[in-house]
């Protein structure tokens, strides 16, 4: 199970939040054509990357709370810290990185 | 068939055919006897023993018959993994006896045998073995599809396990978390040495052993090995190690979680620990690889280590003259174990010089070996020492990819992995037991480094020596022993196209057994190489999942953790037998004995309800009319305090999602009521609009729906029965009308909130007590209005009513596409406010015009109850509906139903056709409004 760094209380278990999904900005009301409005409910980018996303910390502090994901490796990390979405970092503060680094055995 | 093993009668104890004189590395206790039962039959093992080599020890030799062609089977491999040692012990089936300990009083019996071990009538599958090929079910049994019960029927007794009684008491299962610096799974020599090293460098470290023992290889080895091994359980037992036995790793997941199986536990069947782990160390060692050649799998032929087991663990013989087929120095000690127990070694066959079985030879158990050279030689044991299989599945879950080593002829791990996994001994080379020990040492230095604990140079490699590869004789055996594959099948299914190791593993079920894959993959992928002519480093293995050892479903679910609610009112309702009725985590009062009675006395004179449940949330800031008017489909900047609104939430794509009333209790100061299912739903709606899109609104909510009993009070006699309770506060229709909320006391209870609001279409009030005071109130208005003919009613009689009133429950009366103009709530829905959440779909729904309609339906004939989610149809079959609620109404003498239909159906007084569930068709009018009881709403509003 993996883990996500949570704002306020730290390190948790992924079972403790809720995943809302992929981060996304609602259209303004007023203006969006029916195409946006579907596009906003039900389209995702489902990247294979790293993905911005809302989760609901449930069984914790019950914040909506804005994480990037490694949707491949589930790495997870806060989004203050990440680049731009989309990129992947040159050195990760998850401790389960899939990355080689310094003293790995290789 | 008629080849009887050795059986002895049960006289008492039976003698110790097979045990020998005590052996240095023994760990049975020879002054405790442990008696048991083996098919009804009296045995008895020592403390010590596993199953297995109890047995072995009074001289069984057939444990089980085959899974398929119920050939007999015995010992193989003296271990967890053992194919022919599956028994039933007592009420438990599938117990592996190679590596259960005996417990005085067993009921041990063999499986899979009809009507006995010795006379297996179906062992007449191996005449007809050629009808039961690979891939036999796919093909045999196909046509014609109506005999597919029958043959199932037949197949089903043959391919039977265990017994599992009816009558069997579930056990007790456990878990645990634990969070440890360093895990080491496997208590071999370089286990062990890593997770002493480990602890040295002060990480917190656990240390799970599969057997019942640490040590490993150690236990059965020499003196060498046995003294290295007890210098290595005296440093762990000194050093602050957990050290969990008879308990296995059985998969590792994301962010190194992994779960481990404890057994053996006193008082507990099975315990899952669910371990997070900095860093974890896989030291599975080794497992023996059998041998393919005919006749492989009679009782009396065996895999070295499991002779090794037996002679130096159990003090058993394991055969009286033997042949030894070995290819490495581990297959060379099994041959001077074996002169040690006093078994006459008949011939040693050296693979590494080419010499090689060709068949064995027996019926019921071995007999004589055939030799490659065309010897043959007389003997009840042969042992094979041919190769190693490597364990790599806790590898494959972290990442690693395993590649064949030729040379080496086995499966090695890549160095794939994360930082937080590491290999250690026999799966990563192979050297004595001073290199084991040395690289185990390293390897966990240097995982306790990672977890932050010291520094350490990274481990060296093992060094991987050289073996000949060896899978198969020339001729055909089994391969996969749990599920009857050989390698003759193996090689047909590649003939038929199912020519990679997916394929032939899903075709033939080899590895899918019990063992699997661990005794079986790399055999069969050998076998599949030969017969496509491809290596086996281009088929490649399959992939190992969790769990790596069978795991018992109560371990995974552990004791029942469900959380019941139930009202402060609880006591009383269990007093006047309440019939319960389970709605998510309540238990309500569904009735009192007569649900009809009880619509009745509401209707009448007056009723009492709990309905605590009801969801309640506490809204307090400057911006609450702001998240009303976000949340909620009609309008609420102009709520007067002491007024209560009716709405109805939609999510953002239009769907009805909850309805309820709120209420302004002051200025700054709403309550808001949800349905009971939509209690938490709704308050993590309105906590992400606050958290997300309105950070700047000022408001603060809280959950407030069991810090209040709530009770409604209902019926014509209403506002007498409330008068003689409540103080302070005006009941009259002028001066607290319908729709209205105050704070009163009500029977000496101060803060009580008292709505005038009514779900069951009569004059009602809703009274919210702090909870505390729920039971004292609930008594109090049954004690005051016996002269007003009160009474308690339950959910049934609330349903009846308001479904006579035509009030829609949200999520039966609409489901996961009704959208406000669906429901007929046009009335509600306010488009001239900017925004709301699902603004933009109402606003289309509207312009498109609605396609279902929420209706009032009247049976014509109103005896006729048609069930709920009976379809309503169209021209006698087309669906245009189906009806969400229906009743017998006690207030009209008549059926009363409200269904979800087309629009273009829903024309008021118009027939329509419903199906009953034996699909005999009924007439229904439509009514103008869902409405069936009081339309003008007169009474609710006196």
């Amino acid at each position: 199970m993996f883990r996500i760094p949570c704002p306020y209380c730290g390190l948790r278990n992924a079972s403790e939040f809720r995943h809302v999904g992929e981060l996304r900005t609602r259209p303004d009301p007023q203006s969006a054509t029916p195409a946006q409005w579907r596009d906003y409910l039900y389209g995702q980018r489902n990247v294979a990357d790293w993905s911005v996303e809302s989760w609901y910390h449930t069984f914790g502090c019950r914040r909506f709370v804005s994480v990037e994901r490694h949707t491949v490796t589930n790495e997870a990390r806060p989004v203050a810290e990440a680049p731009s979405a989309g990129q992947t970092a040159p050195g990760s503060a998850s401790a389960d990185s899939g990355a080689p680094d310094a003293d790995s055995t290789s | 068939m008629n080849a009887r093993p050795h059986r002895r009668r049960s006289t008492g104890a039976p003698p110790d055919s097979a045990r020998l004189a005590p052996q240095p590395g023994e760990v049975i206790d020879r002054n405790r006897s442990l008696p048991f039962r083996w098919n009804g039959e009296r045995y008895v093992g020592y403390d010590g023993d596993t199953i297995a080599s109890a047995l072995a020890a009074a001289g069984v030799r057939v444990f089980s018959r085959s899974f398929k062609y119920h050939r007999p089977r015995g010992i193989l491999t003296a271990s967890y993994l053992d194919p022919g040692c599956t028994v039933q012990v007592d009420d438990e089936p599938n117990v592996r006896a190679g590596a259960r300990s005996l417990v005085a009083g067993m009921d041990v019996r063999a499986q899979n045998a009809w009507p006995s071990l010795q006379f297996d009538v179906k062992a007449a599958n191996g005449l007809v073995a050629p009808l039961l090929t690979a891939g036999f079910y796919y093909k045999t049994f196909i046509k014609p599809q109506r005999l597919w019960p029958a043959y199932e029927k037949v197949l089903a007794q043959f391919a039977s396990g265990g017994r599992v009684s009816e009558d069997t008491v579930p056990g007790y299962y456990d878990k645990r978390y634990a969070h440890v610096d360093v895990l080491v799974a496997g208590a071999g020599p370089a286990g062990m040495a890593a997770a002493l090293a480990a602890a040295e460098k002060g990480a917190r470290v656990m240390l799970v052993e599969d057997e019942v023992e640490t040590g490993g290889s150690l236990r059965w080895g020499g003196a060498g090995e046995r003294a290295t091994l007890h210098e290595l359980r005296a440093a762990l037992a000194a050093a602050p190690v957990e050290v969990l036995v008879d308990s296995v790793v059985a998969g590792r997941y994301d962010g190194n979680w992994i779960s481990v199986v404890q057994r053996g536990l006193p008082r507990v069947e099975e315990r899952l620990v669910k371990v997070r782990a900095g860093v974890l160390v896989a030291a599975p060692g080794l497992i023996e690889r059998p041998y393919v050649f005919a006749g492989n799998d009679l009782p009396g032929t065996m895999l070295g280590t499991a002779v090794r087991r037996l002679v130096n663990l159990y003090a058993v013989r394991p055969g009286h003259r033997a042949v030894v087929l070995t290819a490495n120095p581990e297959g060379d000690a099994v041959v001077e174990d074996l002169r040690r127990a006093e078994v006459d070694v008949a011939c040693v066959l050296d693979a590494r010089k080419g010499e090689d079985v060709r068949r064995a030879l027996g019926r019921g158990g071995l007999t004589a070996v055939e030799v490659a050279d065309g010897r043959r030689i007389d003997c009840d044991l042969l042992v094979t020492s041919v190769g190693w299989t490597a364990p790599t599945s806790l590898l494959n879950m972290a990442g690693d990819r395993p590649w064949y080593d030729a040379s080496a002829a086995r499966l090695r791990p890549s160095d794939d992995l994360p930082d937080t996994v590491l290999a250690a001994g026999g799966i990563v080379g192979d050297g004595t037991v001073q290199e084991l020990v040395a690289h185990g040492r390293a390897v966990g230095a240097a995982a306790a480094a990672r977890a932050g604990f010291g520094t350490a140079a990274a481990p060296a490699p093992l060094p991987v020596r050289p073996h000949p590869a060896l899978f198969r004789s020339s001729t055909h055996g089994l391969v996969d022993f749990s599920e009857d594959v050989s390698s003759k099948d193996i090689i047909d299914a590649a003939r038929e196209g199912y020519d990679s190791s997916e394929l032939v593993k899903r075709y033939t079920t080899a590895t899918m057994g019990p063992a699997q894959g661990k005794l079986e993959t790399v055999n069969t992928v050998a076998v599949l190489a030969e017969a496509t002519g491809r290596s086996i480093e281009e088929l490649g293995t399959t992939v190992w999942r969790p769990p790596y050892a069978p795991v018992r479903l109560g371990a995974l679910a552990g004791r029942k953790f469900e959380p019941v609610r139930v009202s402060p009112l609880q006591p009383w309702h269990q007093a006047h037998d309440a019939r319960p009725l389970v709605a998510g985590q309540w238990i309500r009062p569904d009735h009192y004995g007569d649900p009809a009675a009880e619509v009745r006395r509401v209707r009448e004179r007056v009723g009492v309800i709990d309905v605590t449940p009801l969801g309640k949330l506490d809204l307090r800031g400057p911006d609450v009319p702001k998240l009303l008017n976000a949340v909620y489909v009609n309008k609420w900047s102009k709520l007067d305090v002491g007024s209560v609104r009716y709405g109805v939430m939609c999510a953002e794509d239009g769907v009805i999602m909850d309805d309820g009333v709120t209420g302004r209790l002051g200025p700054d100061h709403y309550l808001m009521t949800t349905t009971s299912t939509g209690a938490a739903a709704v308050w993590e709606h309105l906590e992400s609009l606050l958290q997300t899109e309105h950070a700047e609104w000022q408001v603060h909510v809280t959950p407030l729906t069991t810090a209040y009993a709530s009770i409604n009070v209902a019926g014509p006699r209403s506002r007498d029965l409330m008068s003689r309770l409540v103080e302070g506060l005006d009941l009259s229709a002028k001066a607290f009308p319908y729709m209205r909320v105050r704070t009163a006391t009500v029977a000496g209870v101060a803060d009580c909130v008292v709505w005038r609001i009514g779900f069951t279409g009569e004059l009602s009030f809703e009274v919210h007590v702090p909870a505390s005071y729920g039971l004292h109130v609930w008594e109090a208005l049954l004690a005051s209005g016996g002269d007003l003919g009160v009474g308690p009613f339950g959910v049934e009689a609330q349903r009846i009513l308001r479904l006579e009133k035509g009030h829609l429950i949200v999520a039966q009366d609409t489901d996961g596409l009704t959208r406000a103009y669906d429901a007929g709530l046009e009335g509600l829905v306010k488009l001239d406010k900017a925004d709301f959440v699902g603004r933009p779909e109402l606003v289309w729904q509207q312009q498109r015009g609605a396609t279902a309609r929420l209706v009032g339906l009247q049976p014509v004939d109103g005896s006729l109850v048609p069930a709920e989610a009976s379809q309503v149809v169209r021209d006698g079959q087309q669906i245009i509906g189906r009806v969400t609620s229906s009743r017998m109404s006690p207030t009209l003498g008549r059926s009363v139903c409200l269904a979800l239909i087309t629009v273009d159906a829903a024309k008021a007084g118009s027939l329509v056709t419903i199906l009953l569930d034996d699909g005999r068709p009924i007439e229904a009018t439509v009514l103008a409004e869902p409405v069936h009881v009081d339309p003008e709403g007169r009474r609710l509003r006196v």
